[in-house]
């Protein structure tokens, strides 16, 4: 279970950049949820799944997952209940490292860090294995630097690091939104194959409205720092991309303005 | 010009280079494994060795006084991480701020002396100049290749475990290494301890290598640790690929470095002008990547 109390962050306070991401943010998400988040830019949507990783600290309200509350815990404390997926494929994989090595750093999230050797025999096994699912021949790759790798490849394997260590909440922060379509819609599934077979608790933020409909049980809609829409079950399932506009200008009183939306209709 | 005072040289010029060269090892692990450019060094190059020798003349047993030597230099690569992570303030500020205040410690240390000496004869030093010609476990040559590979043994292993891999990744992608749960402050800190405490190291080395402590001897240490790394990047990059490698690569870089040093005194340069050198040559090669990329990128525009 997830939960998001009145959660309020203002970036640059007191100064003529000052901005509200999150105004008052309530959320609550269901063990088993996969719930897809829309809205337009400067939403709240990244900063929403910001706040939930600990990148900074909220100005005030209160967080809590799976029962624990971690508001004011630091990012790499909460990590161990957190799998994350970043827009940009360079963020989540550490380049001058290998394969290998990203997966076995992955597989420590949560646990202490020892003078344990840092990769062992039986590790490299199940890695082989877990790359091979992934049908991309990394599992031939697996002492290559990361930073060989696609875009595609990348957020593919930060993917299986993320549930390697199966998470109580997953973020997806627009991961498809740096690739190009077919390596996209690869990756999209993927994740929800994961997601499936793991019944993981997922927030998947995406600026593709199709996407948004078809995958996940609930979609949220995000306008200046608040949820605006929350539709879920049989009624999610009868969505077009049209009732989301309406829906949209309904709530928020504005047509939906953001280029990158309209264009990847 | 005579070719053999430039070969007579050459013995000493190596023992001293690869002392340094264990200094740059410490330079190695905070500029690459950490991407931190660590100043505290130039401090750190005196504060080992006054440490070690001011134990040493009040009676200290020498692996004693080595000891409290590389302990020392950790605690300088403390203040610097507590002043980067806990006060926020920029990796090479804080560096700096340490090696200012490690000039005042370091005069404390030495009894508010500028230097101190240590003769060979009355004290049991792990190296010195004066057998520089020995053969056999004497000659501070082979002393140093035996230490050199301890530390380099010591390394390769921490940074296969489950903790130096955190640093590796702490270095390589900070955001990636919190997401997956490493403290990278700690990891931080920890990287500045190591690498002073082997700079401490090869500062206590140098004292007994020379015979006397210097509260000046540090200053430029970073220059030359650079260049070692830099050196060894240029010249091994492609073929060093495995990290005990890497490591042994840097040691080289500043043998290589000391010799063209010699090179250029044997040449006839002033000696008050080498830092202005050096300085120079390590500001080339660091140019050098950005302006490969710049020429890239013309031509990728063209």
């Amino acid at each position: 279970m997830l939960e998001l109390v009145n959660v309020r962050k203002t970036f640059n306070p007191k100064t003529v950049n000052e901005k509200v991401a999150l105004d008052g943010l309530n959320l609550r998400l269901e063990e088993g949820d996969f719930v897809t988040v829309i809205g337009g830019n400067g939403a709240g949507k990244s900063t929403m799944l910001n706040a939930i990783a600990g990148v900074w600290p909220i100005d005030s309200g209160r967080i809590a997952i799976d029962g624990y509350e971690v508001t004011h815990l630091p990012e790499y404390r909460r990590a161990a209940l957190l799998g994350r997926v970043f827009q940009d494929p360079m963020t989540g994989t550490a380049a001058t490292m290998q394969i290998e090595e990203n997966l076995a750093l992955a597989a420590r999230r949560g646990q202490g860090r020892t003078l344990k050797v840092g990769i062992t025999r039986q590790e490299r096994e199940a890695y082989r294995e877990k790359l091979a699912k992934l049908g991309l021949g990394l599992e031939d790759r697996m002492t290559a630097k990361v930073g060989l790798l696609s875009g595609g490849q990348r957020q593919a394997l930060t993917l299986l690091m993320a549930t390697l260590k199966k998470p109580k909440l997953l973020l997806l922060d627009e991961h498809t939104a740096a690739l190009d379509p077919r390596t996209a819609a690869k990756v999209l599934a993927l994740s929800e194959q994961i997601v499936t077979e793991n019944h993981l608790m997922t927030l998947m933020v995406t600026h593709n409205m199709r996407d948004a409909i078809r995958y996940g049980n609930r979609l949220i809609m995000m306008n200046e720092g608040r949820v605006i829409l929350d539709i879920s079950g049989e009624e999610k399932k009868r969505l077009t991309v049209e009732m989301l506009m309406d829906a949209f200008a309904k709530a928020s009183g504005e047509a939906f303005a953001n280029d990158r939306i309209l264009l990847s209709f | 010009m005579n070719i053999t005072s430039l070969l007579n040289a050459l013995p000493g010029a190596v023992a001293q280079s690869l002392i340094w060269g264990i200094m740059a090892i410490g330079v190695y692990i905070t500029y690459k494994v950490l991407d931190l450019a660590d100043l505290t060094v130039d401090g750190t190059m005196a504060t080992g060795g006054a440490v070690c020798v001011m134990l040493m003349l009040g009676g200290v047993n020498v692996w004693l006084a080595l000891a409290c030597a590389v302990l020392a230099g950790m605690l300088a690569g403390l203040m610097t991480g507590i002043f980067h992570t806990a006060m926020g303030i920029p990796p090479i500020l804080s560096g700096i701020l340490t090696q200012l205040s490690l000039y005042s410690i370091n005069l404390a240390i030495m009894g508010f002396k500028a230097n101190q000496g240590i003769n060979v004869t009355k004290y049991d030093l792990i190296v010195s100049q004066r057998n520089v010609r020995a053969l056999g476990l004497s000659n501070p040559i082979v002393t140093t290749l035996v230490v050199l590979a301890l530390v380099i043994g010591v390394l390769y292993w921490f940074f296969g475990t489950e903790l130096g891999s955190s640093l590796r990744a702490t270095g390589a992608n900070a955001a990636m290494s919190r997401a997956q749960g490493i403290n990278t402050n700690v990891c931080k800190i920890l990287g500045l301890m190591i690498s002073n405490g082997i700079v401490a190291l090869s500062s206590a080395m140098l004292a007994h290598y020379q015979g006397f402590v210097d509260v000046n001897m540090g200053r430029g240490a970073i220059v030359i640790g650079l260049a070692a790394v830099i050196i060894s990047d240029v010249l091994f990059g492609k073929l060093f690929r495995n990290f005990a490698l890497k490591l042994t690569g840097v040691a080289i870089g500043a043998v290589i470095y000391y010799i063209v040093i010699q090179v250029v005194l044997w040449l006839g340069l002033n000696t008050n002008l080498l830092k202005l050198l050096s300085a120079l040559i390590v500001a080339v090669f660091l140019a050098v990547p950005h302006w490969k990329a710049n020429m890239q990128g013309g031509k990728g525009r063209a």
